[in-house]
């Protein structure tokens, strides 16, 4: 079964695939320019000592977002059981 | 035939830029592992082929929309200068977001190269790339290398030249953004085509791209022609409306949205994966060092070993510095007369730079640990692990570099540490990091607290220093917070950050960071402060004593001559002045004799006369030459010497003290003294500290010659720790608030001009006011919370 959710909600090494990116202006650019575009396959590498931010891999590389960047990221997963 | 062309190496940061630039002009140039560290553009020559080569290290970017700072900068010299080549240099082995930029320059139309660089690390992933392919395919020349043992460099040379020999022309790529898109820039494109103002620096369809992605600067070029832009404008905003309607996104993201899939068709086709293997070794590294829990206790324990080895490694290099230039003192008093001139290089020059030198072992293996942390990748997990804590205090994750840099570990600089501030986006948060980076403990300061630790403290040295980094992380944050909830006021920022995978930092890389950095050091001791130093010196020398207080000293040591020759016990040995100068050169030579341990010295010296009275005084203050036997003639003469001497000594120090209030910095000093006083520093204190305003460093070589003026015994330099230590008006709490002010007040002068040059006048005469008052108000709770609860002397 396939759900949609948002990054934020993600376990550590959970994967997925981006579906949407739900913010605009300065934010969207930057989330977008680093490669985070709809159809990408992502897996959560981990998260910092506070939770926050959280460290993805994508395209062969680790970006790390903060939790309320991560909110505007819709990620298609496998949802368990 | 003999031609000139420049070429602009361009490429996401931490791609390889410096690396390459570094391996094609061998010239000297930062090099780190950190996303954005150069910002500014670096220029190199080379002769390649009968072709003079300009190369140009552009800043790292992600892409060319010119939102910060270092796009701004990379793009402005595109056009500007519009060099013959573009060489993107892009890493192999994060091929997807690298071509990206390498997207753009294409619809720029630059003439370009693409340096495919890492294959070695690619390789190392099982990340095969057809680079012919891939040049096909991009109608781009590809050339694969690995900057970092020089591969490919010379083919990269070669395929420059050949381009640049064809004179090309730019030619803008045109990619497809959907149809919708694709008609807007059409029309567009034909209007600024059309145009009277259209100026031909930009392809039009570029700018009419920029106009739908909504680039201000772009927009505002347009706006020159009224009619233009308002036309333009209307065609944006009905295409916004539509694809807003169609498909809930802004043109901007559609637009980014195609490019990579543009990227990704072109990647599939040729990058091979044998398997996927997508825990790499960097990643592995990562799930310990950035552990939840034992991440931050491995950080805290990193940053604590530096301390160590900073300072265990650079003891004995330090000592070594010491003697060197206590050596040098000591040839220039045998050289030169004694007088102005002596003192002015011996307390002015020597001290004074001398002062600053001798820490430069310390700061560069500082600088070297720094160098590590950098190169191998480690900062940005630093930034990665501290972003939510500084986010608390209206700062950002990479706020943590300029923090590092100035001092943060201890031992860094001020001057690159605000400079590296340009790698944060947002104003604020840059204004606000530059504001409490002086705060930190340069490497300008440790002179400072090791000889008030050496004074004070010596048992808990290495302990110290990690409080007083602790302190000035603590004062740092909490200015930030008050700055960024008052002055500064604003939102934050997005972290969106690149961890560079770990790499071992080659030891030619580290070499040349740590020596840069540590010559910045160098260059300031060599010139701002050897001027400082001087014109110190001749504020604490001039105008000097006048001649009633000359004459009033030199009353009271004739009487103190007068008053011990006529002593009886006295005269019956030492009868008028000459047997008195008789009896001081002796006192000398023994002293110097017994330091050495020349017992031939000493028999010969035991023939003169006065010599059983000169044993006598060490039999007394000692208890050395215990086998004789003084009768009490003898034992009371030589009491009322030891008298004699130490009268005679008070009074030089009551003289050159006196002497040094006579002079404009003993003025300054004074006038001072109301509103220090609370703090419990005197006039010397003073005096160093508004000399530290040149640089910190000042401070400690000021307090020097304020507590050693006029007194050159070359055999008995005196530390200065010492000589504090001995000071009855210095305690533990005096020292320990001067180390807190000497934290916190004003940055030095290099720094304020490196502030205003970042920001503006108003900032840089508000950091000074601000750290002031910040630094009187915890030193004035210090030193009065310390005496009230019984901490001073
Ligand atoms: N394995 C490998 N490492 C490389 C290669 N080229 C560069 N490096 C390393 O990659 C790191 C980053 O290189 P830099 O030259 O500093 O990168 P940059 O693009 O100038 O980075 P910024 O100035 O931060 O934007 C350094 O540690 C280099 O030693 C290469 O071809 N192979
Ligand atoms: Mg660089």
């Amino acid at each position: 079964m396939k759900t949609v959710i948002k990054m934020r909600e993600m376990s550590d090494n959970q994967e997925g695939i981006i579906k949407k990116i739900s913010t605009t202006g300065e934010m969207g650019r930057r989330i977008r320019e680093m490669g985070v575009v709809p159809d990408t396959w992502i897996q959560i590498q981990g998260r910092a000592p506070l939770k926050d931010p959280v460290a993805i891999k994508i395209r062969d590389y680790i970006l790390t977002l903060r939790n309320n960047e991560a909110d505007h990221i819709l990620v298609e997963i496998d949802e368990p059981g | 035939m003999e031609r000139e062309i420049t070429i602009a190496l361009s490429g996401n940061p931490n791609s390889g830029k410096t690396t390459v630039f570094n391996a094609i002009t061998g010239a000297r140039q930062q090099i780190a592992n950190y996303p954005g560290v150069t910002v500014e553009k670096k220029f190199g020559h080379i002769r390649h082929k009968d072709s003079d080569i300009e190369v140009v290290d552009l800043p790292g970017t992600y892409s060319l929309t010119a939102y910060s700072l270092e796009e701004i900068v990379a793009r402005d010299f595109l056009v500007n200068e519009r060099p013959d080549l573009v060489v993107d240099i892009v890493d192999a082995s994060n091929l997807d977001r690298n071509l990206y930029l390498a997207v753009q320059f294409m619809e720029l139309g630059i003439p370009l190269i693409i340096a495919l660089n890492m294959v070695d690390v690619a390789e190392s992933r099982d990340i095969i790339i057809d680079h012919r392919q891939l040049s096909a395919l991009l109608e781009v020349p590809v050339i694969p290398m690995v900057a970092r043992s020089n591969k490919g460099i010379q083919e990269l040379l070669d395929k420059a030249v050949e381009i640049t020999g064809n004179d090309p022309q730019w030619r803008p790529a045109v990619i497809s953004y959907g149809m919708d898109i694709d008609q807007g820039l059409n029309k567009i494109e034909a209007i600024i085509k059309t145009s009277k103002v259209y100026d031909r620096k930009y392809p039009a369809r570029w700018r009419a791209l920029k106009c739908l992605e909504g680039d201000s600067q772009i927009k505002e070029l347009l706006k020159r022609d009224p009619d233009l832009g308002e036309k333009i404008d209307g065609i944006c905003r009905k295409i916004f409306k539509h694809i807003m309607d169609t498909l809930e996104e802004e043109p901007e993201g559609i637009i980014a949205d195609h490019r990579y899939g543009y990227i990704t068709g072109i990647t599939k086709k040729t990058v091979k994966r044998k398997i996927e293997s997508r825990l790499n070794l960097s990643d592995k590294i990562d799930r310990v060092l950035t552990n939840r829990i034992i991440g931050p206790l491995i950080m805290m324990a990193l940053l604590y070993s530096i301390y160590v080895f900073t300072f265990s490694a650079s003891e004995a290099p330090v000592i070594w510095f010491e003697a060197f230039f206590d050596l040098l003192k000591r040839a220039t008093v045998s050289v030169i007369p004694e007088g102005n001139l002596q003192s002015l290089i011996v307390s002015g020059v020597i001290d004074g730079v001398g002062g600053v030198l001798g820490f430069v072992p310390l700061i560069m293996f500082m600088f070297f640990s720094i160098a590590i942390m950098e190169d191998s990748g480690y900062m940005a997990r630093v930034a990665y692990m501290l972003d939510r804590v500084l986010r608390w205090f209206g700062l950002h994750g990479n706020s943590v570099m300029p923090l590092v840099i100035s001092g943060g570990i201890s031992g860094g600089c001020a001057v690159p540490g605000v400079m590296a501030a340009r790698t944060l986006r947002d104003p604020k948060e840059r204004i606000a990091t530059i504001l409490v980076v002086p705060f930190m403990n340069c490497g300008a300061k440790l002179p400072v607290y090791a000889v008030l630790i050496a004074a004070f403290f010596v048992e808990h040295k290495a302990r110290m220093l990690f409080i007083l980094t602790l302190l000035s992380w603590a004062f740092a944050l909490f200015a930030a917070k008050i700055i960024r909830s008052t002055v500064l006021k604003g939102p934050k920022t997005p972290f969106v950050m690149e961890l560079p995978p770990y790499r071992l930092p080659t030891l030619k890389g580290l070499l040349i960071h740590t020596w840069e950095r540590t010559w910045q050091y160098i260059k300031k001791a060599g010139t701002v402060i050897l001027g400082f130093s001087i014109i110190l010196w001749l504020m604490m020398t001039f105008p000097g004593p006048s001649v009633e207080q000359s004459n009033f000293f030199g009353d009271q040591r004739k009487q103190l001559e007068r008053s011990f020759l006529t002593s009886p016990d006295v005269r019956k040995l030492v009868k008028d002045e000459k047997d008195l100068a008789e009896l001081n050169g002796l006192y000398n030579s023994y002293v110097q004799a017994m330091k050495k341990n020349d017992t031939a010295l000493l028999d010969n010296l035991s023939t003169r006369p006065l010599s059983f009275l000169v044993r006598t005084v060490f039999f007394l203050e000692s208890g050395k030459f215990s086998g004789q036997e003084a009768d009490g003639n003898h034992l009371n003469a030589a009491a009322r010497y030891i008298n004699y001497l130490r009268e005679m000594i008070d009074t030089d120090v009551r003289e050159q003290q006196a002497a040094l209030k006579g002079t404009i910095a003993g003025w300054i000093g004074q006038r001072l003294e109301t509103i220090t006083r609370p703090l419990g520093f005197d006039y010397r204190t003073n005096i160093a500290l508004v000399g530290g305003f040149a640089a910190k460093e000042v401070v400690i070589s000021t307090m020097g010659t304020a507590y050693s003026l006029g007194v050159v015994d070359p055999d008995e330099p005196g530390s200065l720790s010492e000589r504090l230590r001995n000071d009855p008006g210095w305690d533990p709490l005096l020292a320990f608030t001067l180390i807190i002010f000497t934290m916190l007040y004003v940055p030095c002068i290099i720094t304020v001009i490196m502030i205003r040059k970042e920001s503006s006048w108003s900032w840089a005469g508000f950091s000074i006011v601000f750290n002031l008052v910040v630094a009187y108000l915890v030193s004035l709770v210090i030193r009065q919370g310390g005496l009230f609860l019984g901490l001073g002397v």
